[in-house]
């Protein structure tokens, strides 16, 4: 299979992450559209990596990982501490930090 | 035979993505999340990263994927009266937006002068993408980055650890402020609360109001 297909079907899953992020409201949705973004790029990486049979691409996928595991950790522990302070779990009504 | 692999996990990968995006309910969207990813696990074996595809599995479909699991049983089924889509003034915007930036891409990526992606891919040793080498990288060439992202977990656990603790006797208000970090504990006399204990447990908010 040429790279090019292995590059659309990142972009298409990109698209729909971020297509996603937008329009929906529950943050534990958002954080999952965040993970699909961050997928879709370590796809494009490996893939890259796999064009000039170079591994740093993987080196560089692998931190993703890393930096996505984090983001998940304090995302979730926001979310878990909104629930608890009996705050509604929607990102239009958390407009407190806007302005 | 790997073109047919390739278009089954493609394919797979793309239904999980607009699963995760359009289900409305939090754990059936966790649900799909986890199929587009063991798809994308085999995307990656085909690209010959396997340890990459096995990562994957193991943290992301694995153990990130408990935890979101976890966090949606917690926090339970949102409410009814509250619409999972945003409104027609920013859903409809934003459709077009992702579709623009989909074609831009998709120019970007067909329109390009790079005849390496138009190929199969560079020649590869037989070890390539083999634990050992993203291993051997790792702790050779990319070692600094790798302390660093040592250090990063380090952060974020920590930091999950004080948002996600539970506050006692924090009574529930409409809103969080930033003034709520800057309140001190006093009580009707204006004198500092004597059962302040000083502890960890105090520092990351105001435990009572």
């Amino acid at each position: 299979m040429s790279i090019t297909w292995y590059l659309l079907v990142s972009a298409l899953v990109f698209c729909i992450g971020a297509g996603g992020i937008l329009v929906r409201r529950s943050p534990l949705v958002i954080l999952l559209c965040l993970e699909l973004m961050l997928n879709a790029a370590n796809l494009a990486l490996v893939a890259f990596a796999r064009a000039h049979g170079n591994q740093d691409g993987q080196v560089f996928a692998v931190i993703v990982m890393v930096v996505a595991a984090c983001e998940v950790a304090v995302g979730l522990g926001l979310i878990v501490a909104i629930y608890r302070r009996k705050l509604p779990v929607d990102v239009d009504e958390l407009r407190e930090l806007q302005g | 035979m790997a073109e047919v692999v390739f278009f089954i996990a493609a394919i797979g990968a793309i239904a999980g993505a607009a699963g995760t995006v359009a289900l409305s309910d939090p754990f059936h969207a966790v649900l799909s999340l986890v199929g587009h990813l063991l798809s994308l696990a085999a995307l990656f074996l085909l690209l010959r990263a396997e340890f990459i595809a096995a990562a994957q599995v193991v943290v992301y479909a694995g153990a990130v994927m408990v935890l979101y699991v976890f966090v949606s049983a917690y926090v339970g089924r949102p409410d009814s009266s509250i619409p999972s889509v945003a409104g027609p003034g920013l859903k409809w915007p934003s459709i077009v937006f992702a579709g623009a930036l989909l074609i831009e891409l998709c120019i970007a990526i067909l329109g390009t002068g790079l005849s390496a992606i138009d190929a199969e891919g560079a020649g590869f040793f037989s070890a390539f993408g083999s634990p050992a080498e993203i291993g051997k990288l790792l702790l050779t060439k990319y070692l600094l980055a790798f302390e660093i992202a040592s250090f990063l977990l380090l952060v974020a656990a920590v930091g999950a650890v004080i948002l996600a603790r539970r506050r006692e006797g924090l009574e529930p208000t409409g809103t969080i402020s930033v003034t709520d970090l800057f309140s001190t504990t006093q009580d009707e006399t204006g004198l500092v609360d004597e059962h302040d204990s000083g502890s960890m447990l105090e520092a990351g908010g105001s435990p009572k109001r």
